[in-house]
């Protein structure tokens, strides 16, 4: 490591002002700073500093993302397999599915990264590391068969109008993967949403035998198809198709186990929002109007995205509440109305993406009224004393 | 009576080098000083030149908006320097001490007779007057004010701190004469603050007209803003005096004898303290001679005070007015490898993120690097978890970036000082400078209100 260090320290003067390379110092930075950390010492305030840091949280993140990832790229094949009546094995499913799904990521990353390299080099900053998680995030919210330059023009979009304008990461209102989410939904819809989008190879036809349907246990459930649902087993492990890291609570929660133990992830938002999920799917089965009414709450957690991005969408941090209180109020909203608008609205089975976003715009307003809470308390302590 | 104060939120820095319970009267050091930067929001203006002689008590600078309060030297001597730094900022003055001290000698006569008014005058010539201080603000006490209390916080919870109880042991004539000094300068009652966990030295637990509070939990249960907050919270217009029980001790002894004899012990601790101890010194002596032999190699951050608060120090740097503690860690400028994806089991973090949480009751060795680059808040309830108070710390933060004055005084900036946030400094993930901003925001509404 120390002829990496002197090659590093040697070629480092080109990157600064007036080298050669001067343009490229905040990606050299980012580069260097990915290989060692930095030799700076505090000067004012404390003199010992946290051994955590951004990289090391997005990283937490990342790794809790993993097993989704895997599942992912496993339930890829084994959808496909299924869907032309095929057999194979789980390393050939897990192969076909990897094959798929890496280019989505690798477009994500290097879309989103170049743009954030080219803002950090533009605005004199150092690059920061918020990409390192939504790179991840936006592959899994995509069907297996979006083409890639729709990831990459969604990523574009998110990046730039759904982070960049706002000063970057730490300034953004919405969740930047959703807001790419979205950005697909209303722009290329045919491509996001309908029953053949979720299996490889359906929408192209070939070779798919008659009794496949595609239909996402949501679909089949916004149907009133009650009966076309997939065992418990299977909508918990998520051998069933959806989104490419949606599908398996179980691995969700293997991640959300990761998050909580690191604490990284909020439990606060996590917790509020599976309970806000089963209130209301609790209120939607006392009324029970239609069979999409009574379907259990708790299933609901399992069905669509709810679990998804209850761990891993509610909870990104600066486009949650940010205060405590607020934190319950905002989940527990989410949850509410992610459920709502899924059973209720019948243009689209889903409706955690919407449910997210719209909490995100009402995050700012909840935070403000706890304040005022407390603000509120110190007049009134004041009015007492005086 | 005595209720505990739980205090819940907070975090108890393990570091290693607690100074062992031995004081050690030192050599009387070469050199002495003060410096003005000590005191928040003084201009000095100075009396001596280089080359005076003085004596301990003899005024070196006063304070050009309370021009009553003096700065005297803790030792007689010669006046060898006046450093100064940026746009001629007076450093430190320094005082080469005499064998032998001399010392000037103050009026006191008989203390129940004694007006506010002649204590005041009397702490103000001798140079005792600054260890009186207020909230807001944490500036020199205005004697024109009248404060609704006296705070003294007997017990400090900082990392590696001195154990206040052992220092206080010998002194509970002059302590008890230091409380009764203070109680000719408030209406209000004074709060004497001690912890539950262990006994508490008899100078605390027998002194007589003090109300005293027991708190317990983690750091920052020592700092006098929480411990305010808990019993008796500061709303605008409010002002509440405090001190600490060495500086009263001190005062005890002016009283006593009419000198100002500025002993006082400090831990020197640290993990690259070979023999961490206490020390008897004189306020304002150089520590050129206590750490010398007595450090380890390589390169060294020497601290006036503790590793949260502290300031930066030369290795023949001078102790602090205020300062309890010396304390000196490794400097941390070295690259590592990968540093972030590391496990961590030897570093501390308040985050399970690193996994040193899962080895239990070790004591760190910790150095002055960052541990990374500063960025924008990204993670939120970190603060809120070392934060004791009842006010919402990100916020108030937010609202002094954007100087909205308004909004500083509705999130409570009149109770906080720095030390407050030091630790919500010390976990942030995103490096902010958390306590040069809360000074800015109390300079910002000191301005405002005057």
């Amino acid at each position: 490591m120390k002829s990496l260090r002197r090659y590093i320290d040697k070629i480092k003067p080109h990157f600064e002002k007036g080298g050669k390379f001067a343009k490229l110092e905040s990606t050299f930075e980012a580069f260097e700073s990915f290989l060692f950390v930095s030799n700076k010492v505090t000067t004012k305030g404390t003199h010992i500093r946290d051994a955590n840091d951004m990289k090391r949280t997005m990283i937490v993140v990342v790794i809790a993302l993993i097993p989704t990832v895997l599942f992912g790229m496993w339930n890829a094949g084994f959808q496909h397999y299924l869907a032309t009546g095929q057999e194979g094995t789980m390393l050939e499913l897990f192969w076909m599915g990897f094959l798929k799904i890496f280019p989505i990521i690798v477009v994500s990353y290097v879309v989103g990264l170049g743009i954030e390299f080219a803002f950090a080099q533009y605005r004199g900053h150092e690059v920061n590391e918020g990409f390192l998680v939504s790179g991840m995030l936006i592959p899994l919210v995509l069907p297996v068969d979006v083409p890639l330059w729709m990831v990459a023009v969604a990523t574009a979009f998110a990046v730039v109008i759904g982070k960049e304008v706002f000063g970057g990461t730490g300034m953004n209102i919405l969740n930047p993967a959703l807001t790419a989410r979205a950005f697909l939904f209303f722009a290329y819809p045919s491509y996001m949403s309908g029953n053949s989008v979720w299996t490889h190879g359906m929408m192209s036809g070939e070779g798919i035998i008659d009794s496949f349907t595609g239909a996402t246990p949501l679909a089949e459930a916004a149907a009133g198809n009650i009966s076309n649902l997939p065992s418990v087993a299977e909508m918990f492990i998520g051998t069933i198709p959806g989104s490419i890291g949606e599908t398996s609570t179980l691995a969700i929660l293997i991640g959300a186990a990761i998050l909580l133990i690191t604490g990284i992830g909020s439990a606060r938002i996590m917790i509020s929002t599976v309970v806000g999920g089963l209130v209301m799917g609790l209120i939607l089965n006392i009324f029970a109007i239609n069979p999409f009414m009574e379907v259990p709450a708790w299933e609901h957690l399992m069905l669509g995205g709810f679990a998804f991005g209850a761990v891993f969408m509610a909870t990104d941090p600066v486009s949650a509440s940010q205060t405590p209180k607020g934190k319950i109020i905002y989940g527990f909203l989410i949850g509410f109305m992610a459920i709502l608008i899924r059973v209720i609205n019948p243009a689209y089975p889903e409706g955690v993406m919407l449910a997210i976003l719209l909490m995100n715009v009402f995050a700012p307003l909840i935070d403000h009224y706890v304040i005022e809470g407390n603000i509120k308390k110190r007049l009134k302590r004041a009015k007492v004393n005086a | 009576m005595s209720k505990v104060i739980k205090i819940k939120k907070g975090l108890n820095i393990s570091m290693l080098g607690t100074a062992e319970k031995i004081i050690k009267k030192a050599d009387q050091a070469e050199f002495y000083a003060v410096k003005p930067a000590d005191f928040q929001g003084i201009r000095p203006k100075m009396v001596v030149k280089v080359g005076d002689r003085v004596k301990a008590g003899t005024p070196l600078f006063y304070d050009k908006f309370q021009p009553e309060v003096q700065f005297t030297s803790p030792v007689s001597g010669e006046v060898t320097d006046i450093n100064r730094g940026e746009r001629r900022a007076i450093l430190e003055v320094v005082v080469k001490a005499d064998a032998n001290i001399e010392y000037e000698k103050f009026d006191i006569g008989d203390l129940n007779s004694l007006t506010k008014e002649q204590i005041v005058e009397t702490l103000q010539k001798s140079g005792l007057w600054p260890t009186i201080r207020q909230r807001p603000y944490s500036t020199i006490a205005n004697p024109n004010d009248d404060p609704k209390a006296i705070f003294i916080s007997a017990f400090d919870s900082a990392p590696l701190a001195p154990d206040m109880d052992y220092i206080v042991k010998d002194c509970e004539s002059c302590f008890q004469k230091g409380i009764d000094v203070l109680s000719k300068l408030t209406k209000g009652k004074i709060h004497l603050n001690i912890n539950a966990d262990y006994p508490a030295a008899e100078t605390f637990t027998n002194a007589k007209g003090v109300e005293i509070n027991k708190f317990t939990g983690p750091h920052p249960a020592g700092n006098v803003g929480v411990q305010i907050n808990k019993i008796d919270p500061i709303n605008k217009g409010d002002i509440i005096w405090y001190t600490y029980p060495q500086e009263i001790i001190t005062i005890g002894r002016l009283f006593e004898k009419g000198i100002y004899d500025a002993t006082k012990i400090i831990s020197l601790s640290g993990s690259e303290i070979l023999n961490p101890k206490y020390f008897k010194i004189i306020n304002g002596a150089s520590i050129k001679n206590i750490v010398a032999n007595n450090v380890d190699d390589g390169e060294l951050r020497y601290i006036g005070g503790n590793v949260l608060t502290g300031t930066k120090i030369a290795k023949d740097g001078f102790v602090g007015y205020y300062d309890n503690q010396v304390t000196v860690i490794p400097e941390g400028n070295y690259h590592e490898f990968f540093g972030w994806a590391t496990p961590g089991f030897k570093k501390h973090s308040a985050s399970r993120a690193v996994f040193s949480w899962l080895i239990p009751g070790r004591k760190y060795k910790l150095d002055t690097n960052f541990h990374g680059g500063n960025r924008a808040y990204v993670l939120t309830g970190e603060y809120e978890k070392v934060f004791p108070m009842d006010i919402y710390p990100v916020q108030l933060i937010k609202s002094i970036l954007v100087e909205d004055i308004d909004k500083m005084e509705q999130l409570g900036i009149y109770e906080v000082d720095e030390e407050d946030f030091a630790l919500c400094e010390y976990v942030c993930t995103s490096k902010t400078e958390v306590q040069s901003i809360i000074r800015t925001g109390l300079d910002l509404m000191r301005k405002e209100m005057s």
